[in-house]
């Protein structure tokens, strides 16, 4: 086999299956990627060489033994690190948690360790999932593979850039207002955010738990499909988790990907588009839009007026809820414990000193915009009022799916900025967010799918957003879109993407 | 220097438990002064009729089975604390008072 690194995880696990490579053959190829490339990328915070072919070597013997295997047995992994992994450190990107070895596994982790996937280490994000640019991380930015100038989108960058990097075929995110799509399209790859309570998030260390959701991050539709069938299920210690059985993902995805979306209702979101949208965005959004027609699905057109308020109306949920979220991070049971320089050494203040020293800029910002408007006088003012909103914007999407199957916007609003760029302007960094957003305040699946380069030479991401409990349908469509496009490039957009320099 | 946005960020972070240094006071009294006035937009449509939403998909009357499970290990717990002694997490005096 040439290089293992390039094949799709749908791919990988053929050969796998077929005997033609080891797994691991394929986890050693990708431990070898992540040496020759990650110092520059730094899309892993903590690489698990040991344990993922230990896991290589047991899937090995078992197919040796005919045991009956998942089809994705072999197929290495790489897992943000928000979600707890039991003996593998994890931090969520913050210093408050350095050297944090989880004495438990996320639901979500169990299913990937049965399955008998790899797991090739924890990957780089902003701290505590809040940011858009991954330069809010507590241990150093992650470099967009395509241009290493330029930040890989956040908070999940270092999933996304893993796997643009091709350090690993598949990845674990988290979105909470956009961490998995955003990077997904501005590192020209696949991510997913299922149906609110699709995936359990037992084992996510929690942002804001009426919005946070796990999903795929990869380089192909049917691998985002394939792995979403596997995380996905019910689970009794996640409240919230659905009790839907799993969707038909995968078959969905192969659907679309023949060319089948006949008769599909798809509805541009007039609100998301036109101002601050860059026009090489615009332009390939309106190609997908041509493709779709052209593939027999029906165009049209509708409004969401309230979405102009959800940027402003997830600045409240989100910091409220993560302010609440955050307050156990006191210094008493784990992670970092600071003694105040001076005075009485009270739990009161060993709290404050910890949380002062821990916590980086932006999730102080976040604490205390979320204390301020859960406070005493204010509470109504604000909690109360995004509350409606998010009512508001429900509506409108109920609304909207009178009309349409799916609906469909970009990605976001531009290409992949300068690192730096936007760090000081925090309205600025929110504002990529913007199409992204209204998705999780009403709980609703989206995705995005590579729709290709803008005149920057810089990937722009297709958002599909299908209702509630329908993800199945973003599969399809965006199956279809990524067939259309491929068949036009003459392959992924990957291959259009600079080689980054091997390390030997 | 005082101004009520830095008396107002200072009043904030003692409820969070965050000591902040005259420099971040300083920072985040600007940037909560502008984030606050930008996301109370949300008041012009949040009109007395429209009910509030906590949770995106409501569900009512969640239980599961009361069958016990293994607890955590409490040596791997422990091994992560700041600190501890005879198998329990060692903490600061809680009580502001002289111990």
């Amino acid at each position: 086999m040439s290089d293992l690194t390039r094949l799709s995880a749908a791919d990988l696990a053929g050969a796998l299956t077929s005997g033609e490579v080891s797994s691991v053959e394929a986890t050693q190829a990708h431990l070898d990627r992540i040496a020759a490339v990650d110092g520059p990328v730094h899309a892993f915070l903590h690489v698990s060489s040991e344990e993922a072919l230990a896991t290589a070597r047991a899937v090995d013997e078992a197919r040796a033994r005919r045991e009956p295997l998942h089809p994705l047995a072999g197929v290495p992994i790489a897992v943000k690190d928000v979600v707890v992994t039991r003996g593998l450190p994890t931090t969520a990107g913050s210093r408050i948690l350095e050297g944090w070895v989880p004495p438990y596994d996320a639901t979500l982790v169990t299913k990937i360790k049965a399955a008998g996937l790899p797991i090739l280490g924890k990957t780089n994000m902003d701290e505590f999932a809040m940011g858009s640019s991954t330069e809010h991380s507590g241990y150093g930015n992650t470099h967009n593979p395509w241009d290493l100038e330029r930040i890989p989108g956040g908070s999940g960058g270092g999933s996304a850039a893993a796997v643009a990097a091709f350090e690993a075929p598949l990845a674990i995110g988290t979105d909470t207002g956009g961490s998995i799509r955003q990077p997904a399209a501005v590192t020209g790859t696949v991510g997913v955010k299922p149906t609110y309570g699709s995936v359990s998030r037992y084992g996510l260390i929690a942002l804001a738990s009426s919005l946070d959701q796990a999903g795929p991050v990869t380089r192909t539709v049917l691998d985002a499909a394939l792995l979403h069938e596997l995380i996905a299920g019910h689970d009794p210690h996640d409240s919230t988790s659905l009790t839907d059985p799993v969707g038909d993902y995968a078959a969905q995805a192969r659907r679309g990907l023949a060319g089948d979306v006949k008769g599909m209702r798809v509805g541009v979101v007039k609100e998301l588009s036109g101002e601050g949208y860059q026009p090489g965005v615009l332009a390939r959004f309106e190609e997908s839009l041509d493709l779709l027609r052209e593939a027999g699905a029906e165009v049209v057109e509708v409004s969401c007026p309230h979405f102009e308020y959800a940027l402003a109306a997830y600045y409240l949920i989100l910091p409220a809820e993560a302010s609440s979220n955050l307050a156990k991070f006191d210094g008493m049971r784990y992670g970092l414990r600071v003694e105040p320089d001076d005075g009485p050494v009270t739990a009161e203040r060993v709290m404050a000193a910890t949380r002062g020293q821990g916590f980086g800029d932006e999730v102080k910002r976040r604490i205390i915009l979320g204390t301020y408007a859960l406070s005493a006088g204010y509470y109504d003012a604000y909690y109360g009022s995004a509350q409606k909103v998010r009512t508001l914007i429900q509506r409108d999407f109920a609304a909207a799916f009178e009309k349409a199957d799916v609906l469909v916007s970009p990605t976001a609003p531009t290409t992949a900025f300068k690192l730096g760029e936007k760090l000081d302007d925090p309205l600025a960094m929110y504002l990529n967010d913007v199409a992204t957003i209204p998705v999780n305040l009403a709980g609703v699946p989206g995705m995005s799918v590579p729709s290709g380069l803008s005149d920057d030479g810089l990937p722009v991401g297709f958002q599909v957003i299908a209702p509630a409990r329908e993800d199945a349908r973003l599969y399809r469509v965006a199956g279809a879109v990524e067939a259309l496009l491929e068949a036009r490039w003459g392959g992924p957009i990957l291959a259009q993407a600079p080689e980054l320099e091997v390390r030997k | 220097m005082s101004t009520p946005w830095r008396d107002e960020v200072a009043r904030v972070a003692g409820l969070a438990r965050i000591d902040l240094k005259p420099d971040e006071l300083d920072r985040l009294a600007g940037e909560l002064e502008v984030i606050v006035q930008s996301v109370a937009r949300v008041s012009e449509v949040a009109t007395p009729d429209v009910p509030a939403t906590s949770h995106p998909l409501p569900l009512t009357n969640v239980f599961r089975a009361d069958e016990p499970e293994a607890p955590l290990d409490r040596d791997e717990v422990l091994a992560m604390a700041p600190a501890h002694e005879d198998g329990k997490f060692l903490v600061p005096q809680i009580l502001g008072e002289d111990a």
